[in-house]
């Protein structure tokens, strides 16, 4: 799961980032937001049912859909 | 009026908000445990400031699924008086008792400060004992007290009257200088739709005597005080 802060809302570490690559010569640098990776297993051989799981869990924990955006990819989908 | 603190793992200002209820005020005041279910008949509950769960994920984003907080989310429902002091108010908004959700400062950094707040509503159980305008100095301390709320939430929490106390300069005006934080509106302090369950990012625990940072942290606790009479 990738959680990010969503659209719309001011995100200062992310401005901050592209603020320092911008420092450092990387002017094509726009629209960084910086977030959280989340890794997890599912005991289960269904990519379907692991895609539904995983957006219960975004929706219910992992994100706060307030002032996050989340996505979602399954290994072997 | 017999009141609760919940102390969670990592909750800092737990003993703070009890030396200002009991010893300042003289009111009953119970300790109150994150893993045990049961209130003990508290007629309001104070999620006090810390770091609950180290502020893992997101901040007060796992104090929500501690034992207590269901008992806390049904005697909110049924109409109990509910006080969040800066982490509690962000448990408060992640257990969506509050509307909106605090997140990292725009600077960046930790805030420890005292700032001005205007009273916005006095016609609430939080403050009833001030009036529309009065501004008061309380100290805050936190690195997420960034309010924000979806264009439309922060239309209707406006509209309702949920706003609290705003961040405001010497003369009383919320400009953008005065704003710590970057919060909307400048908005520190809000109450859900029922008036009922309030969440403020300054600590008027740390301002109950005059000798140690004013008194004015006081007149937000005999408010609820006195909602109770």
């Amino acid at each position: 799961m990738f959680v990010t802060p969503r659209e719309g809302i001011l995100d200062p570490q992310g401005r901050a980032v592209e603020h320092s690559l911008k420092s450092l010569g990387f002017e094509l640098v726009s629209g960084v937001r910086v977030g959280k990776y989340i890794v997890l297993e599912l005991a289960t051989e269904s990519p379907a049912q692991a895609r539904q799981l995983a957006e219960q869990m975004c929706e219910q924990l992992l994100a706060n859909t307030v002032i996050e955006d989340y996505r979602i990819r399954v290994e072997g989908e | 009026m017999k009141w609760g603190v919940i102390t969670f793992p990592g909750s800092l200002d737990d003993g703070d908000a009890l030396y200002a209820l009991r010893e300042v005020m003289g009111q009953e005041a119970i300790a109150l445990w994150h893993a045990d279910e049961r209130l003990y008949g508290v007629e309001c509950v104070v999620l006090p400031g810390g770091f609950s769960y180290g502020d893992y994920l997101r901040c007060g984003a796992l104090a929500r699924f501690s034992p207590v907080m269901k008992s806390v989310a049904r005697f909110a429902r049924d109409g109990g008086l509910v006080l969040g002091i800066c982490n509690g108010f962000q448990i408060l908004c992640e257990a969506r008792l509050l509307p909106g959700a605090l997140t990292r400062n725009r600077s960046l950094s930790f805030i420890c400060d005292r700032v001005a707040l205007r009273v916005e509503n006095a016609s609430t159980p939080l403050t009833r004992l001030f009036s529309v305008g009065d501004v008061i100095r309380l100290p805050i301390k936190h690195g997420a007290g960034l309010f924000v709320a979806s264009d439309e939430e922060l239309a209707l929490v406006e509209k309702r009257g949920q706003v609290l106390l705003r961040y405001v300069n010497a003369e009383g005006q919320a400009t953008d200088e005065a704003n710590p934080n970057g919060s909307l509106n400048n908005i520190a302090a809000i109450a859900n739709e029922t008036f009922n369950v309030f969440g403020l990012m300054p600590h008027p625990e740390h301002a109950v005597e005059a000798d140690l940072g004013g008194e004015d942290g006081l007149k937000l606790f005999y408010s609820l005080v006195a909602e109770d009479r």
